[in-house]
């Protein structure tokens, strides 16, 4: 050998395999990588601003968020005139970013957000970074000052492909018109395949007002962008292997299988295995709740029957899922006797965390039914496991254990029992949008999700603030669901200024504020951790307090109807009424409790073994054989 | 904690540095040098960079360099496989009395002056970090005025070229 190896991902994440292997395949070449219809356009002169528009119009989008200013101003004229794009103008960037991530959460397809230059696009690096973190497929558009200023500190510049470099897949700064169709298919198709991710265009001035020739479909080809998509067959033979010798499998499932449309494959290999099934905080619904082998969602506020099932299994079935610390606790206590399965579409996340006995890079649409048809001719050839040992363990802790609440003490509502209420009375075909903190957790508890991309929520960078405009971005991709916003109120003074684009464009999204008066988590924290000194986590806008500001009354500022419910026993009705109304949003101030507690918890800092089902109470452990 | 030396040929565009640069501080790479320049193929630059790092966090560090767009192929490059070069210009003090003594330690280096003023030399040297080492601490004791130094520089033995197959077209 005259030279060092090369290092590809797939090859590092399959290194027991032989590296020359035939199988391991690249994409399958589709016959374009340009998104859309692909229609034919001939060369046309036109300006850059409008390449923008048409680039967009020819990759199938229909929707966009945004707000203009000084540097994107000339996109903005062509799209003024533009039949097949319907811009909605946010009121602040974050929510023109949350809203596209909304939307292609629950679609499937790529956000589209605009945002001029300076303070425009600096607004938007929150939802970046909260779609990089939860592999979100979204094009942001901005302008830049033209590129005669750019480094000149010229006024509303930033440098944001700088900025947003650590937290986008990839971004782009274009000064020069002519690149501008080409560049927008090559971030369209960077968003939505592989990983999917955030790509930001970013756009001088000078470059949207120059001539240029418009031609599509451009060509794309990208030399450094082989997205892996097929599994290793090695590896798939060797995962079916390790399942047909487990006696205490579990499927490990996150949020990977919600974004590869994977979820009737998983269902068909699930049942097959008979293994439990475990769904994290981003992948709840991809697998029933209602399923028998569905044991909950694991981690820090995970039910005992998935966290133990983890725990104690000898084989975790990993799909699209990355090992968070949310989820493992402390690592090296984490499922300690278990083999890892580990499936997953970016090589990088494979052994990150946690080292996989068996990697397998690519889609899990692509994977889970090769390893289907591989467990399926294991289990013919040869005899099953016997995994009903397991099952009594599992179903024992399920009894024991079922993830539940208490009525609080104050006489006030149980924020659980709300957010449950809100689950059963919309059914499974609505979707629930989460802020971040307690409400959440019970949100992801308490709500039964029946199917992917009912439940969307800010897990990997737990933004504050994302429940309102991901609700508006979700109901413009599904304008025939209800659409909910579970949100606190911490989060929801965040961004609720999206309700005046709701009303105005006719959105109708309902809105829940979990009104415990409070920074509910963080005192939570304060509570059990900081001996309850209460530092800076009261908010005043609930029970017996001030309530500013009054959300029935901000409500109905904004054009929405306000209702509040303060007692049990009318929180029946009031959600009835929210879910009669669909001419305009609805925001309903639920008045809680403040000591509601979100539990079962694991301490941070400490194993999953210590999972706690209330304050200072580990369930009691049946001895394993 | 090893060392590494990768080779990683990437895309010529702006950015593509800081992108590389950026990926080892936000993850929390150490780098031990970096050196940047074009290559035989139009459009493309090569890097090569020794990192400090153990086996998983190697290939971590590989995986996520993978990740950017605009990076083409990476290569890890070990000593024995490959010929690896750091280049040094050292400023050293030397006057009528030490001149002769300081250029034939620079000569039994097969470095060569490269300026001569009343009271100091210019010593330039190519080798590995050993050798190079080495004669820093043969010059030091006339006094060592500034010195600078490039990143590493590495190249596969033999005939095959790094950028082989690596541009194939989709």
């Amino acid at each position: 050998m005259s030279k060092g190896s090369p290092i590809s991902p797939a090859l590092l994440a399959a290194r027991p395999a032989p590296p020359a292997a035939p199988a391991r395949e690249t994409a399958p070449v589709p016959v374009s990588a340009v998104r859309g219809p692909n229609a034919v356009v001939a060369p046309t002169q036109m300006l850059g601003s409008a390449a923008i528009v048409r680039s967009l119009e020819e990759l199938g989008v229909d929707d966009v968020f945004g707000l203009p200013g000084g540097a994107i101003l000339p996109t903005y004229d062509p799209l003024l005139a533009s039949t097949k794009l319907r811009h909605i103008l946010v009121r602040h960037e974050q929510g023109a970013g949350h809203a596209a991530q909304g939307y292609a959460m629950v679609t499937g397809r790529p956000g589209v957000c605009i945002a001029t230059s300076g303070p425009g696009a600096t607004n938007l690096v929150t939802a970046i970074a909260d779609a990089h973190m939860d592999s979100v497929p979204m094009v942001a558009i901005t302008g830049q000052v033209s590129s005669a200023f750019i480094g000149s500190d010229a006024f509303q510049e930033a440098d944001i492909v700088g900025i947003t470099m650590p937290i986008t897949k990839h971004s782009y700064l274009v000064t020069d018109a002519q690149d501008i169709p080409r560049v927008l298919a090559e971030a369209f198709h960077i968003a939505t395949t592989g990983r999917p991710g955030p790509v930001l265009v970013d756009v001088a001035k000078d470059a949207q007002q120059s001539t240029m020739t418009f031609s599509w479909p451009p060509k794309v080809d990208i030399p450094g962008y082989r997205p892996v998509v097929r599994g290793h067959s090695k590896q798939v033979r060797e995962a079916a292997r390790l399942i047909g010798a487990s006696q205490r499998p579990v499927f490990y499932v996150g949020g990977g299988v919600v974004k590869g449309h994977a979820s009737a494959e998983l269902k068909e290999l699930a049942e097959l295995v008979g293994a439990p099934v475990v769904t994290t905080l981003m992948a709840r619904g991809v697998f029933p709740d209602s399923h028998d082998q569905h044991v909950g969602m694991p981690g820090m506020h995970g039910s005992v029957s998935a966290v133990t099932a983890l725990q104690q299994a000898d084989l975790l079935i990993t799909l699209g899922a990355r090992f968070d610390d949310r989820v493992t606790g402390v690592l090296s206590s984490f499922a300690p006797n278990a083999k890892v399965i580990h499936a997953d579409i970016d090589p990088a996340e494979i052994s990150k965390n946690r080292t996989a006995d068996v990697p397998i890079v690519g889609s899990v649409k692509e994977i889970i039914p090769e390893l289907t048809s591989a467990v399926r001719e294991n289990f013919e050839t040869q005899d099953r496991p016997d995994i009903s040992a397991w099952w009594r363990t599992i179903n024992h802790l399920r009894e024991t254990y079922p993830v539940g609440f208490t009525q609080p003490d104050d006489g006030l509502s149980a924020p659980q029992q709300v957010i449950k209420r809100i689950g059963e009375l919309t059914g499974p075909e609505g979707v629930f949008v989460s802020g971040v903190g307690q409400h959440q957790m019970w949100a992801a508890q308490f709500i039964q999700y029946e199917r992917p991309h009912a439940w969307l929520n800010s897990g990997g960078l737990g933004t504050m603030g994302y429940s309102v405009p991901a609700a508006m971005g979700a109901k413009v991709g599904n304008p025939d669901r209800v659409v909910w916003a579970i949100d606190g109120d911490g989060c929801f003074q965040m961004t609720n200024q999206e309700l005046a684009t709701c009303v105005i464009n006719n959105i109708p999204i309902k809105v829940a504020v979990i009104n415990n008066s409070s920074l509910g988590m963080v005192r939570q924290w304060q509570t059990l951790f900081y001996e309850g000194r209460y530092s800076n986590t009261d908010l005043n806008t609930g029970h017996d307090t001030v309530r500013v500001p009054d959300f029935v009354k901000l409500a109905d500022a904004y054009g929405c109807v306000g209702l509040r419910c303060e007692r049990d026993e009318d929180i029946d009705a009031t959600i009835q009424q929210a879910l009669a109304i669909n001419d305009r949003p609805v925001v309903v101030d639920f008045v809680v409790s403040r000591d509601s507690m979100v539990w079962p918890m694991v301490p941070s800092g400490v194993s999953n073994d210590l999972i706690q089902i209330a304050r200072n109470m580990t369930p009691t452990w049946e001895q394993e054989d | 904690m090893a060392r590494h030396t990768l080779s990683v040929l990437v895309e010529d565009v702006p950015g593509v540095l800081t992108r590389v640069a950026s990926l080892f501080a936000r993850r929390a790479f150490n780098i031990n040098s970096l050196a940047v320049g074009p290559t035989e193929v139009a459009g493309m630059s090569r890097i090569t960079v020794v990192v400090e790092a153990e086996g998983d966090l190697l290939e971590q560090v590989t995986k996520q360099l993978n990740k950017l767009i605009n990076v083409i192929k990476i290569v890890e490059l070990t000593s024995e496989q490959s010929v690896q070069r750091d280049h040094v210009l050292i400023k050293v003090r030397a006057d009528a009395s030490t001149r002769l003594q300081v250029t034939q330690a620079a000569d039994l280096f097969r470095a060569s002056v490269v300026d001569v003023a009343i009271d100091s030399l210019i010593i330039e040297a190519t080798g590995t970090p050993e050798k190079l080492s080495a004669l820093l601490s043969v010059l030091e004791p006339f006094g060592i005025r500034e010195i600078v130094q490039s990143g590493t520089l590495a190249i596969g033995r033999g005939a095959k070229s790094m950028s082989d197959r690596a541009l194939r077209s989709a």
